[in-house]
């Protein structure tokens, strides 16, 4: 049977149905940075940026940016009223010291103990940067991964090991992909839910690691 | 009386010695302080380990002074961006060192070297290639790495308001790294938008007391620019 694959913005929508409102939580640059334009609007949810920002904002129109108001990728935001600003050590206090509900995450690949892989790929001519990734794994109360199931190339990237460069340890505990959400358990994998018309089977198939049904 | 301000930028960074380690604040160019980079080119300091969140954007700022050739070593924890082309070339080349340090790792060394603290032990890179040969201890059922405070010789910061005494508020996003690595830095130097009067900053929302700041530079910012 056919199946689609959701959209970014449908994944994106999947994992903001997911965050209460009273949340404080941090999107990871890339894919996660998406969930903003989905959080529903009547729901107040606390947005961090790791730069020294809570109560971050939407983009601002065009002609009305303020270039010392970023986002930790660098692009220029505003700030709700009731924000605050705060110095780096402050900011990944709020990060290290479990402060933050949630934060959102790409990812390279992510085993099935929760380990995650999300920084490096260990090439010998890639340039390393870390930026906050590590901080920010390890950090928040709940960490979940937002990614395409499988690469560009069908290779899972949910796997049994990872083979990159670790970001941190036994920490994702929700994975977000376009075919699927699956929960990482003391047991392993197991799926919550997969698109319509997408056998169980086929998903385990794309899967690195072994998945369990539904509980 | 007391009068931190100095007239110029050359007199804001004299006395940076070969060989220094100098912190940089800014996220990106929010709060990098470009002019006072920039007169430290000019001074002519060389073989200066730099600390700072990335390493360089375009060809201005921190990576003017890459390119002038003035670097020994980058301590900072992004430096691979769109426009990092300065340092990704310098670095290929094997004509710059890299200490990569995780983000917040390098925010809480800072902060500890200006408060005094000898070493601690965070939970941020444990297992992961970062913390390779470093010292780890389990405590309360969770794994810790050792690391040590980052301790500057200068630190030159950008603010938006400082007075004669050195006190300072920043601007937005743009306070980042600046008011830590005030506190870690033998002689903190301010680049302001503005130099206000002694008690023009309000008592409760100053951001760096004037005792982590030696000199205090004004540079005029035009709206537009910032």
């Amino acid at each position: 049977m056919a199946y689609d694959k959701l959209s970014r913005d449908a994944m994106a929508a999947r994992v903001a149905r997911d965050i209460p409102e009273g949340a404080y939580v941090n999107l990871g640059i890339g894919l996660p940075t998406l969930v903003a334009n989905h959080l529903p609007a009547g729901r107040e949810i606390f947005l961090h940026s790791e730069n020294g920002i809570l109560g971050m904002g939407p983009a601002p129109a065009k002609g009305q940016e303020d270039w010392d108001l970023i986002n930790a990728g660098k692009q220029p935001v505003t700030l709700l009223t009731g924000g605050a600003f705060f110095h780096h050590a402050d900011s990944f206090a709020m990060m290290r010291g479990g402060h933050l509900d949630i934060c959102v995450l790409g990812a390279f690949q992510v085993s099935a103990g929760g380990d995650l892989a999300n920084w490096h790929t260990g090439g010998a001519d890639a340039i390393p940067a870390v930026g906050g990734a590590m901080d920010l794994a390890i950090g928040a109360k709940r960490t979940l991964v937002m990614t395409e199931h499988v690469t560009k190339a069908g290779e899972p990237k949910l796997v049994a090991r990872c083979t990159y460069p670790l970001t941190g340890i036994g920490c994702v505990k929700r994975i977000y992909t376009d075919l699927a959400v699956i929960d990482v358990t003391p047991a392993g994998l197991r799926a919550v839910e997969w698109v319509p018309g997408l056998s169980f089977e086929a998903l385990c198939a794309l899967t690195g690691a072994p998945l369990a049904r539904p509980a | 009386m007391i009068d931190k301000t100095v007239q110029t930028l050359a007199d804001a960074v004299a006395g940076v010695p070969d060989g220094a380690t100098v912190m940089i604040s800014g996220f990106g160019g929010a709060g990098q302080p470009a002019e006072l980079i920039d007169a430290l080119i000019e001074q002519g300091a060389r073989d200066l380990v730099i600390v700072n969140n990335n390493a360089g954007n375009g060809d201005t700022g921190l990576a003017a002074l890459l390119k002038a050739g003035r670097v020994r070593k980058i301590v900072c924890s992004f430096p691979r961006q769109a426009d990092s082309h300065v340092f990704d070339g310098l670095y290929r080349a094997g004509r710059l060192e890299l200490e990569l340090v995780p983000q917040g790792n390098l925010a809480e060394r800072i902060r500890a070297a200006g408060a005094g603290i000898g070493a601690f032990f965070t939970p941020t890179g444990f297992g992961t290639e970062l913390a390779q040969g470093k010292e780890t201890r389990r405590i309360d059922g969770r794994d810790y790495v050792l690391e040590y405070p980052i301790h500057a010789d200068f630190a030159l910061i950008k603010a938006e308001r400082g007075d004669r005494w050195g006190n300072l508020v920043y601007r937005k996003a743009a306070r980042n790294f600046g008011p830590i690595m005030a506190t870690a830095a033998a002689c903190a130097v301010a680049q302001v938008a503005e130099v206000v009067a002694l008690g023009d900053l309000d008592p409760e929302v100053i951001v760096t007391p004037g005792i982590f700041v030696k000199r205090v530079v004004k540079v005029p910012v035009a709206g537009a620019a910032r």
